[in-house]
């Protein structure tokens, strides 16, 4: 029974990591820019596809592949920021959020139309099982921690130490001040776009290896499990999406464990996640470790 | 051809009257209620158990329905109504998907995934429909020997779903020009300013919520009587957002301006699902379904972007912002 509690553990560690990768972008976004991003779900289908084409149909490295779909996820997060959202600015919070309803429509569908309903699955050997004492991982797993360790280090590092870092913590925490004190918001918010749509491409690819097969939906299923993240971790706060994806990932798999109850049926995770969501924002909407201040 | 439009006008009806919930919430108090779906799967649901469980009249079902999405509308409302607007979008999608993972996997309760159809359980054909049947051959009877040729089961529906569009329509306008309406839209526009004057703005956001759901519930009773049979993903999020299309087509704060979003709605729904013309002769049936969506989010880009007042609207409440 430990063994199992152990093995939830470990693969709650790899589902909480994808969700931190996705999540402290989705964080960013809504921070600094003000933007709930309904279709971040689908900016991770985006960098998942255009990895499959370039790794299954145009049979590249894996490694290449990712980049690809980083690459492209990136630079279309920016494209949709210079076409759609920044005309968008100034207006209300749930005008922009309807925007992005619909970018969440045109690039789910268009992915659809283009690739089909049918799963689809990278190019790796999906038997495969490395052992390690008790626990069982799979090469996507494997990846996913080695992906997530770099991406998160990278963005400590350009939170903490380069200019740009300062700036967006600034504008997170007062947007008025920052623009006073000379922040350039305009780049910006591009930069954000830039790195947001590196992240959320990341995590597409890794949620597509973990996972073995996906479809052109299957971001936008973990989107609200991002935005739970998001808010555990209190909007706006990288750390803390990074802390709240991780705590959701553990919490979602160890609540399945026999010792635990019994264990909770897994087909209520969502139901449970998604509850945990509406709390939050009533109750602490500045997020688990966050201080209360007004938002 | 007849037959296309007739679909197009019975479907047109449904849409109206849940849109018009939309509108109260959304255009007119500024309630961005994004599990609307929530709520017409709550009424559709509560009325068919009640049916084929209980063995309630259908007269009886319909309003326990619609007073179950009322009471799902407070309890959501209650605890969220307050949060600033992107949060409150947040969680009442949450609270719709919530809805809908329940109504998936709580077989004994609803049937699953097969629909109304597995309400008694797998192998026997459960059916909430056939006293609004009977109802509507009553209805078409009635039509077919007033205008003296027989009329199809598509006329009764429309003969049932109009007249009560338009009462609703024409309720809701008075609603909205009454002291009312207009607390709620300067509670829109600015809560402080309307709390300073005394009015108890928590109350008012219940009242418009519960309004909305209501309407939504009757909106999803409707969905269910044309339908026959129902499963949770008929009550997908992106009905939700079909009711923001035609709200925001109208203007937000048009009331008359619904039921002609609604039927343009209808013409793409309907369009692209039975029409086959060139472009659309192009795409397989399946394929056609992405194509609608597609068409849904661009509409939702374009019109925010560049017509955020709507085709009619120009006034300048038209253009305001939650």
């Amino acid at each position: 029974m430990f063994d199992q509690l152990l093995q939830l553990i470990f693969n709650g560690f790899v589902t909480g990591s994808i969700f931190a990768i996705g999540a402290i972008g989705a964080s960013l976004v809504w921070g600094v820019l003000r933007i709930g991003n309904f279709a971040h779900g689908d900016y991770m289908a985006l960098g998942a596809f255009t990895a499959f084409v370039f790794n299954v149909l145009l049979g590249q490295h894996l490694l290449l592949s990712a980049l690809a779909g980083i690459a492209v996820t990136s630079l279309f997060a920016v494209v949709a920021h210079q076409l759609v959202l920044k005309p968008m600015r100034g207006r209300g919070l749930t005008s922009v959020f309807i925007v992005t309803v619909g970018l969440a429509f045109v690039m789910r569908n268009t992915l659809f139309l283009t690739f089909g309903s049918g799963a689809r699955s990278f190019s790796i050997n999906q038997a495969e099982v490395y052992v390690l004492g008790p626990i069982r991982m799979s090469p996507g797993q494997l990846i996913t921690i080695v992906a997530a360790l770099v991406a998160i280090g990278f963005v400590a590092w350009l939170l903490s130490s380069t200019d740009i870092g300062r700036s967006m913590r600034a504008v997170s925490e007062n947007p008025d001040l920052a623009a006073v004190t000379g922040v350039n918001t305009d780049s910006l918010a591009t930069i954000t776009w830039l790195i947001t749509g590196c992240l959320a491409g990341l995590a597409g690819i890794c949620l597509g290896l973990v996972q073995g097969t996906f479809d052109a939906s299957f971001g936008a299923y973990t989107l609200f499990l991002i935005f739970t993240a998001v808010v555990l971790g209190g909007i706006g706060s990288a750390y803390g999406a990074l802390g709240g994806g991780l705590a959701l990932g553990l919490a979602m798999e160890v609540a399945t464990w026999d010792g635990f109850f019994g264990g909770i049926d897994p087909r209520y995770k969502l139901v449970l996640a998604f509850a945990a969501l509406i709390l939050m924002l009533v109750l602490r909407p500045e997020g688990l470790f966050g201080k209360a201040r007004l938002l | 051809m007849v037959e296309f439009w007739l679909f197009v006008l019975a479907t047109a009806g449904i849409y109206t009257i849940f849109s018009l919930g939309l509108l109260v919430q959304f255009g007119i108090a500024g309630l961005p209620n994004f599990g609307n779906g929530a709520f017409m799967a709550i009424s559709a649901y509560t009325m068919a158990i009640s049916i084929v469980r209980f063995d309630l009249p259908m007269w009886a079902a319909a309003p326990l329905g619609i007073a179950a999405a009322v009471l799902f509308g407070l309890l959501l409302a209650v605890p969220t109504v307050r949060l600033r607007t992107d949060y409150l979008a947040v969680a009442t999608i949450a609270a719709g998907e919530i809805v809908r993972y329940l109504a998936l996997n709580m077989q004994d309760v609803t049937g699953g995934a097969a629909g109304t159809v597995n309400l008694l359980g797998p192998g026997v054909a459960a059916d909430y429909n056939s006293e609004w049947l009977r109802f509507q051959v009553m209805i078409r009877g009635l039509l077919s020997s007033i205008a003296g040729f027989r009329v199809t089961s598509d006329v009764a529906f429309i003969a049932v779903v109009w007249p009560t569009a338009i009462l609703l329509l024409l309720g809701t306008w008075l609603m909205v020009r009454s002291p009312w309406g207009r607390t709620l839209r300067a509670m829109r526009e600015d809560e402080v300013a309307v709390a300073a004057l005394g009015k108890d703005v928590f109350k008012y956001k219940l009242q418009a919520f519960s309004v909305g759901a209501a309407l939504a519930g009757l909106g999803g009773l409707f969905l269910a009587w044309q339908v026959s049979t129902f499963t949770p993903d008929d009550f997908r999020p992106t009905l939700t957002f079909y009711a923001f299309v035609i709200v925001i087509l109208g203007g937000k704060t048009n009331v008359w301006a619904v039921p002609v979003g609604a039927f343009l709605f209808a013409v793409i729904f309907a369009g692209t699902r039975f029409l086959d013309f060139w472009p659309l002769s192009l795409f397989s049936s399946g394929d056609r379904a992405y194509l609608r969506l597609i068409f849904v989010g661009l509409a939702l880009i374009l019109l925010m972007i560049w017509r955020p007042q709507g085709i009619f609207g120009n006034r300048k409440e038209d253009a305001h912002e939650t």
